[in-house]
């Protein structure tokens, strides 16, 4: 597929369309919390014998202490080995000899394990996960390996790729005060110094039951799926002292900026231009659905604004898209990227893809343009109940960060709200050239004729 | 972000990408059965009926892919898989896209070596607008001048911007080097030299050699009843031709025992090596394919994660998979780490390789292998109704029954640790074809 699809922004509500509303019902999800204040989510799926189980821990990178870069995604690789219930490598052979797959990730918001298996196994995964909420083992004599594949990750993830030292340094220049501006794996000097005790501590200060959410979603029933949880996570004591979560606030960005990286290994130059704005959970009620809306006026399918006008119609861009993050906890980040065709300059592209913001802004947009990005999202939320694993992914996401099962039964309805008036609106207020962000990857012969 | 290795880098190549779907089964236990119908007009489908969510998803392959470009029009196959949502029938491109936005109908088109594929998914309740522009897009593709100008320029600035990647440069000698001649040591998305040969005639030409009903391949999922279903069929594919005009491909004979390197200044060497594979016909795919999965498969447990991962901390993960194509299979293992480990991580492959080769697996590591394999089916492939279609598709396309997930089983299960240890013995006792891209270890000799 040669077009830019949505992303993460599509994939989270489920009341199902006007079109298909009358033959389907939604799907039953149900939300409850136990005693200790640990959340539970069930998404019921009968189709095929198969259950996601996931737990949201609510800390991510944003939360780490200063100095500590990369504590929360370290602590993540050390939860697998093991607790003295469930030494290393219990979950991982069960889990394979179910057929089963399990993973986790970190982000700056949250941290997540997670396991797909037959739902006979669900209590056994809800048990481990339980019990390796207040108990992992850390011991000493892995630390140094673990310690060792974080940094071979981060030279194959950031370090090897041009665009990852980019990214890199582009939100380390986007973010002046918030932590957003660290990489989620951490510093290489600050991996470098993390130690068991750091992990254990940023474990005891936030894995707990009153700082999580399990989301289950597949082929089980609400009622077993709460005995299993009151008799495994209903055992784990909550901690008393859990911190609230107040990150250090970004301040009023007044300056425009600009990170460039050359890289021979780089032929085709590109650029990304962004801007921090409103998330869904700090937005001013509407805001975050017009820029939802706007990124995908602007690059969703090949009717968008971007592509018509920059790749059929005036055919300078490879590709030039839009992008809102609006499912972070803080403030997110609305970007416009882009490459030209080989023989077109940097500079034009990104003129003509500014300029489609500045006609936005001058002269807004149009009805049908909401109408059939409605028309999209809502489709798209349909598509998504296809997969239980992704229900489950979406769902945890945003009710990780703070959002509500009601507000995202809402969210069709509210972004078919979202008028043309919204959408100019905050392209004029959010995207301005003089708070922007400009990352430049350029071959390195281009930078040397600077 | 992940705990678990996923490397980006598993084994360089074009050709040797993993082909999940021909390598799991279905367990016994599994709820969702395949069936097969015949449409009025006689095409055979497999399905699967489902009310659960209101969709209908469509997957479909020709045979007759990439392998089937001439020399001087490599990138023809790539080049039609993203032609086909550009205009069809009376509706050009434009037309074409604000028709599939309205009718709710989302199609995805692929090239491969061997199969042209693609697939569609449908509101069910707006299947009665949806199946005609599907049909068109299969029928009667345009190919309108502006349309193939445009995503060959694409695909071209794609070529472009990997002109200076030492990575991509490397997949092209790995695969040139591997299959020599063969069209498999071909570039897939062609070249810059060869893009501008292919003519709107060429992929009329291409488009109607390939899609025949004699090698078409359809599972369909969802919302539709087996009547409904073999009446979609026969509007989307009952108007084509019976034959294909397709080239006979010869047999690969792959080239092992040869040590590349790509020097170049990278914060880590990625090494890949390939071994012989074994053909799903053969007797002993199936210990040769336990054999992989045990020494290289998903997660932490793999005897090569274990050694080179969990014990040395010397890379993210080692991954490896049996590649079986139409006329070529191998065993492929790659994995990155920091240049100055990159010899050390190449004696623990190969150490952890014969060993397992010398002493054959531990009983209760190959219990679980085959307990994995037996399971990861309905977990892999049956989470969604666009897995389950291609899972269909993928079977058909092996020659597979329809009830082959049973004796699969069964083979899996037969399978001894002595016989593992035999292909073991077969073929990590061979040299491998080894490449290495990332810093001269020894700059001061050259």
């Amino acid at each position: 597929m040669h077009r830019s699809a949505l992303g993460l922004l599509t994939g989270f509500a489920f009341v199902v369309s006007a079109v298909a509303q009358e033959t389907v019902p939604a799907p039953a999800i149900s939300q409850f919390t136990l005693d200790n204040g640990l959340e539970v989510v069930v998404i019921p799926d009968p189709r095929a014998p198969i259950v996601t189980h996931m737990v949201w821990y609510r800390v991510g990178a944003a939360d780490e202490p200063p100095g500590q870069s990369g504590v929360a995604h370290f602590l993540e690789h050390l939860m697998f080995r093991g607790t003295e219930a469930y030494p290393a490598g219990v979950l991982a052979r069960m889990v394979s000899e179910l057929g089963g797959n399990m993973n986790a990730f970190t982000s700056a918001d949250v941290t997540t394990y997670f396991q797909t298996v037959p739902p006979d196994a669900l209590g056994e995964m809800m048990a481990i996960e339980a019990d390796r909420m207040r108990n992992v083992a850390l011991p000493p004599e892995v630390i140094d390996a673990e310690r060792s594949v974080v940094m071979e990750e981060r030279r194959q993830v950031i370090e090897s790729r041009p665009e990852g030292v980019l990214a890199e340094a582009f939100a380390a220049t986007q973010f002046q005060n918030h932590p957003y501006g660290s990489p989620v794996i951490g510093w290489a000097h600050e991996i470098a110094a993390l130690s068991r005790e750091d992990a254990l501590s940023f474990y005891n200060q936030y894995y707990a039951p009153n700082n999580a959410l399990v989301v289950i979603a597949g082929d089980v029933e609400l009622d077993t799926v709460r005995e299993l949880a009151e008799s495994t996570y209903g055992a784990v004591p909550p901690v008393p002292d859990l911190p609230e979560r107040v990150r250090p606030e970004e301040p009023p960005q007044e300056t425009s900026r600009t990170v460039t990286l050359s890289d021979p290994r780089v032929a085709l130059p590109g650029f990304t231009r962004g801007w921090v704005v409103p998330s869904y959970r700090t937005a001013e009620t509407g805001e975050a659905e017009a820029l939802d809306v706007l990124a995908a006026l602007l690059s969703d399918g090949t009717r968008s604004r971007l592509y018509q006008e920059l790749v059929v119609e005036q055919g300078i861009a490879v590709r030039a898209g839009a992008s809102y993050g609006g499912s972070a906890y803080d403030v997110a980040t609305f970007t416009l990227s882009g490459a030209p065709r080989p023989g077109t300059s940097l500079d034009d592209l990104e003129a003509a893809i500014y300029a489609e913001i500045e006609d936005i802004i001058a002269n807004g947009v149009t009805q049908e343009e909401l109408d059939r990005v409605t028309t999209r999202f809502i489709r798209d939320t349909v598509f998504l109940r296809d997969d239980p694993a992704n229900m489950a992914r979406s769902y945890g996401l945003w009710l990780a960060n703070g959002r509500t099962i009601e507000e995202l039964a809402n969210w069709p309805q509210t972004i078919a709200a979202v008028t043309p008036e919204a959408v100019q609106d905050v392209a004029a207020r959010y995207l301005r050239p003089e708070n922007a962000v400009t990352g430049y990857l350029l071959p390195e012969a281009q930078e040397q004729a600077q | 972000m992940i705990a678990l290795p996923r490397p980006l880098r598993q084994a360089l190549t074009l050709l040797l990408v993993p082909l999940a779907v021909a390598a799991l089964v279905l367990p016994a236990q599994a709820q969702i059965k395949f069936r097969e119908i015949t449409s009025p007009k006689g095409i055979t489908a497999w399905m699967v009926e489902d009310y659960t969510v209101p969709i209908i998803t469509l997957a479909f392959a020709f045979e007759g892919g990439a392998a089937q470009d001439p020399d001087d029009q490599l990138g023809r196959a790539n080049l039609m898989s993203s032609l086909l949502d550009e205009g069809a029938g009376d509706l050009g491109s434009e037309a074409f896209q604000i028709r599939l936005d309205e009718v709710g109908l989302e199609l995805g088109f692929s090239a491969d070596q061997d199969t042209f594929s693609g697939s569609a998914r449908m509101l069910a309740d707006q299947r009665g607008e949806a199946a005609p522009l599907l049909a068109l897009a299969v029928n009667a593709p345009r190919f309108d001048q502006p349309a193939v100008d445009r995503m060959r320029a694409q695909i071209m600035a794609g070529l472009v911007a990997r002109s200076e990647d030492p990575g991509y440069a490397a997949r092209l000698m790995w695969n040139k080097a591997l299959f020599g001649d063969h069209p498999y040591g071909r570039p897939e998305e062609g070249t810059l030299e060869t893009l501008p040969n292919i003519s709107l005639q060429d992929l009329k030409a291409y488009h109607h050699a390939v899609f025949a009903r004699d090698t078409l391949k359809v599972g369909i999922v969802g919302a539709i009843s087996p009547d409904a279903a073999g009446a979609l069929i026969d509007q989307v594919f009952g108007g084509l031709a019976e034959t294909p005009e397709l080239k006979p491909v010869l047999q690969a004979e792959l080239s092992f025992g040869q040590e590349l390197a790509v020097d170049y200044p990278l914060p880590q060497t990625s090494i890949n090596m390939a071994f012989p594979g074994v053909a799903e016909d053969h007797p002993d795919f199936f210990p040769a394919r336990v054999l992989t999965e045990l020494v290289a498969g998903r997660g932490l447990l793999s005897t090569l994660n274990v050694e080179v991962r969990e014990k040395r901390g010397l890379s993210y993960g080692v991954s490896g998979s049996m590649v079986n194509l139409e006329h070529a299979e191998a065993i492929t293992i790659g994995t990155s780490t920091s240049p100055a480990q990159a010899d050390e991580a190449v004696e623990v492959i190969r150490a952890t390789l014969s060993g397992v080769a010398e002493n054959g697996p531990q009983q209760d590591e190959l219990e679980r292998i085959k307990r994995y394999l037996i399971g990861a089916f309905p977990i892999n492939q049956l989470r969604s109704s666009i897995s389950i279609a291609r899972a269909m598709v993928g079977q058909q396309l092996r020659d597979l029954p329809i009830d082959y997930i049973e004796e699969r089983t069964e083979r899996i299960e037969a399978v001894s640790a002595a016989e593992v240890q035999a292909v073991a013995q077969e073929i990590f006792t061979a040299e491998p074809s080894l490449m290495l891209v990332g810093p001269d270890p020894d700059p001061e000799q050259e």
